[in-house]
């Protein structure tokens, strides 16, 4: 039984597209959902369309990638149908990825996005590379991090994840704190850093921006230390996310603590297969281990 | 673990193919197939999808039209920059094995891929009818390179400067009409390729074409390339695709996604 729960929605199983990974389109959240995914989640959307960082904005290396994609999107507006779009085409449930970068814009986009009644709304308030725009994310302070949360809930009915950064020293308190305004799930982590990748022919910085986001096998240690630290503080459900290729690291992330895993980078790897793979694999690892559900293999890592 | 870094060489050659265009030589075995794409890095200026127009002896070579700040940085390289590049990535257009005569229908710098897929036909044996269109003859790309493949080289200019004044479609629909082809190929405006599949449709021939897309990664991540109602990359799935999958994209033709995801009119 793979099936698993975030807030109240039910997901057929625990693979969950990750944001901002062939999250444009509702064509094409609704073709990974179709592959096999639990959940998808659309690509962080704004209140008005923003152009992102000048190419090369996506790098891979030897244990990962880097990223500097700087949120582009079409705005709320225009990405409404694309959320309705999958909303009615996917056969499982769509999570819409909004960011800001002021208090009252986080509920401003929550309001606008809701009209598509995706199935939860994703808060992205730890994207780590557009620092030069936004200053320090919101997700490395819990006091705003808190406010963000407040904000948003007050502007939907819809059940609300917070993303967390794992660019902090400490991830529980943060977790507490949105967990204590009233948010009704965490995913974590956003991409780690910023780092930074240089070719040595040319002699500079790969990405234009020079820094971006690490994701993809490097980090998953990273990300179970964290998945574990929240579940440790909190009673919410969450996405653990960072690093996941296998079904392997799928179930370190449910033993640590998470109710779903998100799937980014994988995707580069394994293909938009790779949702129905770990999927299968999850499946081999309980039936070798003798667990029935996801919910009995949640944090057991954490017994005594 | 799969990777795809850039790789950064020196140029090894510069050629003008027009006023405007240029043809860049890179000293690497891509092993590349006609159809696919590199993503070219000037490390400073920017990256850009491109589509690979020869290689051969270890070397391959990528067509460039000055239109843009980026392919005008393209225009001032000389031999012995460095420039770097990943890839190649994508499908790629498929002669099959028993045909004897296949048509290629190119229009403006869709003549590149094209003409890399004329050169390996004739190396295979096939008899090559090579459709080139253009708004004027100094735009007409690589007849030279089709000239010495043995191609039949038909040409045909907006303005009449060159051929006959007509669009490259009404010059293929002639030709099914009066001769036996197995597979056409097209490269070019969305538009004019969506006549080429549907005058090959009619005459019960299959076809492939390209079909591009804004693309930020190259390699089915970002999503940025990705066509209604498929779902499908066309950095991945794409961009060479057969006619009839095309006509069941519904943007074929139609509309196309910029660097934001608005889409806009073709
Ligand atoms: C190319 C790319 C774009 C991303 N864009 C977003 C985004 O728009 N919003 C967001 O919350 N996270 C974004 N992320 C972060 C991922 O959702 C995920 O949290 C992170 O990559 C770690 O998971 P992974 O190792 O499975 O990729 C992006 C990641 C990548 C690689
Ligand atoms: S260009 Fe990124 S998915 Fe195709």
């Amino acid at each position: 039984m793979l099936s698993t729960e975030l807030a109240g929605i039910k997901l057929p199983n625990p693979t969950v597209l990750a944001s901002g990974i062939l999250g444009v389109t509702g064509s094409s959240l609704t073709r990974v959902s179709k592959a096999g995914a639990g959940a998808v989640t659309t690509k962080s959307i704004s209140l008005k369309e923003r152009k992102g960082h000048p190419t090369p904005v996506i790098a891979t290396y030897a244990h990962g990638m880097a990223n500097a994609v700087g949120l582009s999107n079409a705005g709320a507006e225009e990405t409404l149908l694309e959320i309705g779009y999958a909303v009615k085409n996917s056969p499982s449930p769509v999570i819409a990825s909004i960011f800001a970068s002021t208090i009252t814009e986080f509920g401003k986009v929550a309001e606008a996005v809701s009209k598509a009644k995706p199935h939860l709304i994703e808060v992205n308030i730890s994207c780590p590379n557009v620092d030069d725009e936004f200053g320090r994310p919101f997700a490395c302070d819990p006091g705003i991090a808190a406010v963000v949360t407040k904000k948003v809930k007050k502007s939907t009915s819809i059940p609300i994840l917070v993303k967390l950064s794992p660019n902090v020293p400490s991830i529980a308190p943060i977790a507490e704190a949105v967990a204590k305004e009233g948010a009704d799930g965490i995913t974590a982590i956003n991409t780690v850093g910023p780092g930074m990748l240089i070719n040595v022919e040319a002699a500079r910085p790969v990405l234009s921006n020079r820094v971006g986001g690490i994701s993809g096998p490097a980090i998953k240690p990273l990300a179970l230390k964290c998945i574990y630290d929240i579940y440790k503080s909190t009673k919410l459900p969450i996405i653990g996310t960072g690093g996941v290729t296998t079904g392997r690291d799928a179930v370190e992330m449910i033993m640590a603590g998470a109710s779903a895993t998100g799937i980014g980078t994988g995707v580069y790897y394994r293909g938009i297969e790779i949702f129905s793979k770990v999927s299968e694999e999850i499946q081999g690892l309980m039936d070798k281990e003798g667990y029935n559900s996801i919910e009995e293999m949640r944090g057991v890592a954490h017994e005594e | 673990m799969k990777n795809d870094e850039f790789i950064v060489v020196r140029l090894e050659g510069v050629h003008k193919e027009s006023e405007d265009t240029t043809t860049l030589t890179i000293p690497y075995d891509l092993n590349s197939k006609p159809g696919q794409f590199v993503m070219l890095w000037l490390p400073g200026k920017g990256e850009k999808p491109i589509s690979i127009s020869g290689e051969k002896d270890g070397k391959f070579q990528i067509t460039i039209c000055a239109i843009g700040s980026f392919s005008e940085a393209v225009s001032k390289l000389r031999k012995g920059d460095k420039i770097g590049f990943r890839g190649p990535f994508g499908t790629h257009y498929t002669i099959p094995k028993e045909s004897t005569s296949l048509a290629m229908v190119g229009g403006g710098y869709g003549s590149a891929p094209l003409a890399y897929l004329a050169e390996q036909a004739a190396l295979g044996g096939k008899k090559v009818y090579f459709i080139e269109g253009a708004r004027t003859k100094s735009r007409l790309l690589f007849s030279e390179r089709m000239k010495i493949s043995g191609a039949v080289l038909l040409t045909c200019t907006d303005d009449g400067s060159e051929g006959p004044k007509c669009y490259s479609p009404d010059v293929l629909k002639d030709l099914l009409e009066n001769h036996k082809i197995d597979k056409v190929f097209s490269c070019g405006p969305e538009i004019m390729m969506k006549r080429v599949v549907e005058i090959s449709q009619n005459a019960g021939i299959p076809s492939e074409i390209s079909m591009e897309r804004y693309m930020k990664c190259g390699i089915g991540v970002c999503g940025q390339c990705c066509v209604d109602e498929l779902g499908l990359c066309m950095c991945k799935e794409g961009p060479i695709i057969s006619g009839e999958l095309a006509l069941k994209i519904r943007e074929f033709g139609s509309y196309t996604r910029g660097s934001t995801g608005k889409k806009s009119e073709l």
